[in-house]
């Protein structure tokens, strides 16, 4: 009986996000075919579907996808090695990670995007002011996460290995990173997302290439359809990318 | 035996020198960790002035004393006060509406059961958007001016004080409510008298990152395009090499995000231990 209420429940709550969904495709398509709203400042969903196929299939996202792609890899692989190297280090003793741990946390309470200008006047408008961007932005919660990881470390557990008669390596390879590794993937997960999207927004601000570039471009140009399925083929882009991260994460974290 | 005796008491009375010539440095710095961090962070301001004073080119970067020295010229330039003006502006008003709308939506949300499963997946859903690719559309709906600011830092500053606020509620014990009401506690009195007190730690956790979420909406907003706030005058100044000023700008821009999160944190430590 419970269990069919339950159910009941389930059916009704899917039904009102199926309901929302759905109202608002309604509302959208009465406001621009019926109720005659500016075409300039919503367009027609066929209009849109059109062009999102279209964008689809003529693959002219590819340039702007690469790049954006390429400069999420380095940024990423960038901030993951040193984020975890410093938080590492960091955390092998308790008074560096007094030290440094604070400093860490207010940068990172600082919005780092502020900093933007500066990187692109240093490196100007291409790629590489996006990665450095990226890689400051997605270092801080590697960094922090690391050394919460590898400083909480069960004192028990490294007493009782050492005890065992555990080298350094053996120490580091079973006991350490088994015991620290949830925390730290938490942490490269959010670094990704953060890394993400600053490139994405860092593309959108002041660029010459990138997907952010090209919605800025095509809102520049008033094509609003296009704009709108080009939006929506980034949000889904970055919900695969962040999908496959937090699938890893739950893989990774699983292992012991 | 005495020669023994006074070699030994040499000795120590030696050892114990050293020890207090040595060890109380080490020992003090040990027990300040706050002292070797401004250190770290003096070295940090050492390397980056050689560095830009002797090695890079100074249309690039400004070595930070001059920076410091150069702060009074970058708030007296035309323009600038009222920049920081309107941002400070945009941020509470942004601050203000994202925390009215996060707490009205998050009580509705979280104290309704049904509505809880059915609305959040959803809020969740828009959360998880990246919101910084619909930045043109803002600006095409609300305008180059304020407008688009506070909208887009209300939308980033939203929901996080949402979902806070939906958590909040959700760790509510039932046994509370239940002898709320087995007292004769109207809706009112229940809100008022259970709800609201044991909301008031996640409210404030919310306000904290609610106040993130704002701080990076508006920022975002205003360095995309800008006519009179801050992003016109960053843009400027990158435009025309003078890294100085624009370290001052993003320097004085630092300090009040700095403050107003550090006000934001302070509150939420104050009220979350009135139980």
């Amino acid at each position: 009986m419970a269990r069919r209420d339950e159910r009941a429940a389930g059916l009704g709550s899917r039904a009102v996000q199926v309901g929302f969904v759905l109202a608002i495709l309604v509302l959208w398509y009465l406001a621009t075919n019926r109720w005659g709203v500016n075409r300039l400042l919503l367009p027609n969903p066929i209009n849109v579907w059109q062009q999102l196929l279209d964008v689809l299939r003529s693959g002219q996202y590819l340039p702007d996808l690469r790049v954006t792609l390429t400069e999420l890899a380095i940024a990423f692989t960038l901030a993951m090695t040193s984020g975890t190297l410093v938080g590492f280090f960091v955390s092998r003793s308790r008074f560096s990670v007094r030290v440094f741990e604070p400093l860490f946390a207010g940068i990172y309470s600082i919005p780092i995007i502020l900093f933007l200008p500066l990187y692109v006047l240093f490196f100007g408008l291409g790629p590489a002011s996006k990665i450095a961007l990226g890689t400051t932005i997605s270092f801080f919660p590697i960094v922090l996460s690391t050394i919460a990881g590898f400083s909480n470390v069960d004192r028990m557990l490294v007493t009782a290995a050492r005890s065992m008669g555990a080298s350094d390596y053996q120490l580091f390879r079973y006991v350490l990173v088994p015991a620290a590794l949830p925390v730290v993937l938490t942490g490269l997960r959010m670094g990704f997302t953060v890394a993400l999207l600053s490139i994405i927004g860092s593309e959108t601000i002041a660029s010459l290439s990138g997907l952010g570039h090209h919605i800025v471009e095509l809102a520049e140009g008033m094509d609003m359809a296009r704009m709108f399925a080009y939006i929506a083929f980034v949000v889904a882009i970055a919900a695969v990318l962040n999908g496959v991260v937090s699938s890893l994460q739950k893989r990774g974290s699983r292992w012991r | 035996m005495t020669s023994v005796q006074s070699t030994r008491s040499q000795l120590e009375s030696r050892l114990r020198g050293n020890e207090r010539n040595a060890k109380p440095l080490r020992q003090f710095l040990l027990r300040h960790p706050g002292i070797v961090r401004l250190g770290v962070v003096i070295l940090i301001l050492i390397a980056w002035e050689i560095a830009a004073r002797w090695f890079i080119d100074p249309l690039f970067i400004a070595p930070p004393s001059r920076v410091f020295l150069s702060l009074g010229s970058v708030w007296q330039t035309p323009g600038v006060p009222a920049a920081l003006r309107l941002t400070f502006f945009e941020l509470a008003v942004a601050f203000v509406i994202a925390v009215a709308i996060g707490l009205v939506v998050g009580l509705a949300v979280g104290l309704n059961p049904f509505a809880r499963r059915s609305v959040m997946p959803i809020i969740l859903l828009l959360y998880g958007m990246p919101q910084i690719t619909i930045l043109p559309l803002f600006i095409l709906y609300f305008g180059i001016g304020a407008e688009s600011k506070i909208a887009f830092g209300v939308t980033h500053g939203m929901f996080p004080i949402t979902l806070a606020i939906v958590a909040g509620v959700q760790n509510l014990k039932p046994i509370l409510l239940t002898s709320a009401r087995s007292m004769g506690a109207n809706r009112w009195q229940i809100l008022r008298w259970v709800i609201l007190p044991h909301m008031i730690p996640s409210f404030f956790a919310g306000m904290r990152l609610g106040m993130s979420g704002v701080l990076l909406g508006v920022l975002l907003a205003e360095l995309y395009v800008s006519t009179a706030g801050i992003g016109h005058f960053t843009e400027m100044f990158t435009e025309n090499f003078d890294p100085t000023k624009l370290f001052g700008l993003v320097a004085t821009l630092a300090v009040m995000a700095i403050v107003l999160n550090e006000i934001v944190r302070r509150a939420e430590n104050r009220f979350s231990r009135w139980r």
